[in-house]
């Protein structure tokens, strides 16, 4: 059998120093893998050879995500529920259903619940076990969401998490964490923001962003000189 | 387990650096074990506690300082080994053994949007009645199991009320372990941040901890 002793062999991997992969802060000390791109491909290679694998599955998996699943689809849900009363209330009471109104579910969103921020709550969405991530509304998630920093800070000093995103709330607003330990995913409705009246469906959805529907940035006017 | 993956409340993880317009994948590498992970999971031999099981158990320093898909890439080998749908000389190799038969995927590509879509729900039919009802203060138990939980350390021995009855959904502490489903009422459980982390918290924050019936006593 394959030891742990080769399969995480001292070698300097690819992306050591990479920005984004800043859990890392004890290289020296540590063993680190062999070069992980060699790994897989090695790994998909058996597995093709084998028969267990298609290619082309594979191919298909990451265009979805790459190409199909993401936070637009979450933005055209916050913006129907800011335009249409009635459909709020479904995707407050059913988001699971409402959500599906889209045509949008499925793997690691199979059971949804929205929470709402008013001017009195805002919610702030996080997995301290892993990384559940609501895929159909917000697709993969980004490191920093998956990263020891954010789940380890979010349960107990939200406020600061949230400076550090750049956003400062008020004292007397109530923060909700939503800590997604089982396989409910949670979506934050941010708040419509002022000024966005005149605004149709379609334009308010490309306001609203993935961090605001993490909770860890609010919804922002559209500046001034910028287009609708 | 009392493993490092369960982080909540614990300091000096760093700092949070979010990066501006990040890519889905940073690496192709990362973008094909995301998908290895997908479709040799469509086969069903094991389920998505197990296959969290699997990454708490790679040893604490090795999985702080890996990457996210390098975590996935190592449960996914070790699950793949487990469940002999490769061997140790075939991983060392690269190659199937020889004289083997091919097999069949389970995720052909015109199978993928069809398996997004249904993804794998987790609720249950069930007739049982839910021990607690919305409103009801309730405890964490103080459980400390050696195997995989759901039950984060920082809410053990704390107490809550519930915020909302989710139904019924598999339990991760026996599905992990291919133990049967043990499907029971899953609480959603308001954590003042005061009862949590004492009085520096603010009195009006609170944290929503979904919960297992198993986990829970009334209070």
């Amino acid at each position: 059998m394959k030891s742990k002793d080769t399969h995480y062999e001292h070698a300097e991997h690819e992306h050591a120093g990479h920005r984004e992969h800043h859990e890392h802060h004890d290289h020296a000390a540590q063993r680190v893998p062999s070069d992980p791109a060699l790994q897989v491909l090695a790994l998909e290679s058996l597995l093709v050879d084998k028969g267990l694998v298609d290619p082309q599955a594979l191919d298909a998996l990451v265009e979805s995500y790459e190409h199909k699943i993401g936070p637009h689809n979450g933005a055209k849900v916050v913006a129907r529920a800011w335009t249409d009363p009635a459909y709020k209330a479904r995707l407050l009471a059913d988001a699971t259903s409402a959500i599906a109104e889209f045509g949008f579910g499925g793997l690691q969103g199979e059971h949804m619940l929205a929470v709402e921020n008013t001017s009195a709550v805002h919610n702030l969405v996080v997995c301290t076990l892993c990384s559940c991530y609501p895929y159909p509304v917000l697709g993969l998630p980004p490191v920093w969401y998956k990263s020891a920093a954010y789940r380890s800070r979010a349960v107990i000093d939200p406020r600061g998490v949230l400076r550090e995103f750049g956003l400062q709330l008020p004292e007397e607003t109530q923060i909700r964490v939503w800590d997604s330990t089982a396989e409910l995913r949670y979506l934050v409705v941010p708040q419509r923001p002022h000024g966005t009246e005149a605004m149709t469906e379609e334009q308010l959805a490309s306001l609203v962003t993935r961090d605001a529907m993490i909770g860890v940035a609010i919804v922002r006017p559209p500046q001034p000189g910028e287009p609708p | 387990m009392n493993g490092v993956h369960d982080m909540g409340g614990m300091h000096g993880m760093g700092p949070l650096l979010p990066e501006r317009d990040e890519p889905v994948f940073h690496h192709r590498w990362e973008a094909r074990a995301y998908a290895l992970v997908r479709a040799m999971g469509a086969f069903g031999r094991w389920n998505i506690d197990a296959s969290r099981h699997q990454r708490e158990l790679i040893p604490a320093a090795e999985q702080l300082r890996m990457s996210y898909y390098e975590r996935w890439l190592a449960g996914l080998t070790k699950l793949l080994l487990q469940h002999g749908f490769i061997t140790a000389a075939e991983l060392a190799s690269g190659k199937a053994a020889p004289g083997e038969a091919k097999l069949t995927p389970a995720l052909p590509a015109a199978s993928v949007p069809g398996f997004i879509a249904r993804g794998s729900p987790a609720s249950r039919e069930s007739s049982r009645t839910p021990r607690f009802g919305a409103g009801q203060r309730v405890r964490a138990r103080n459980l400390n199991p050696i195997g995989h939980t759901r039950l984060p350390r920082y809410v053990r021995g704390k107490s809550g009320v519930i915020a909302r009855v989710h139904g019924v959904f598999v339990f991760p502490d026996t599905n992990a372990h291919f133990r049967g489903e043990s499907p029971q009422h899953l609480y959603s459980v308001r954590f003042e941040a005061r009862e949590l982390w004492g009085e520096g918290s603010a009195a009006t924050d609170a944290v929503y901890v979904d919960l297992w019936e198993d986990y829970l006593d009334a209070a």
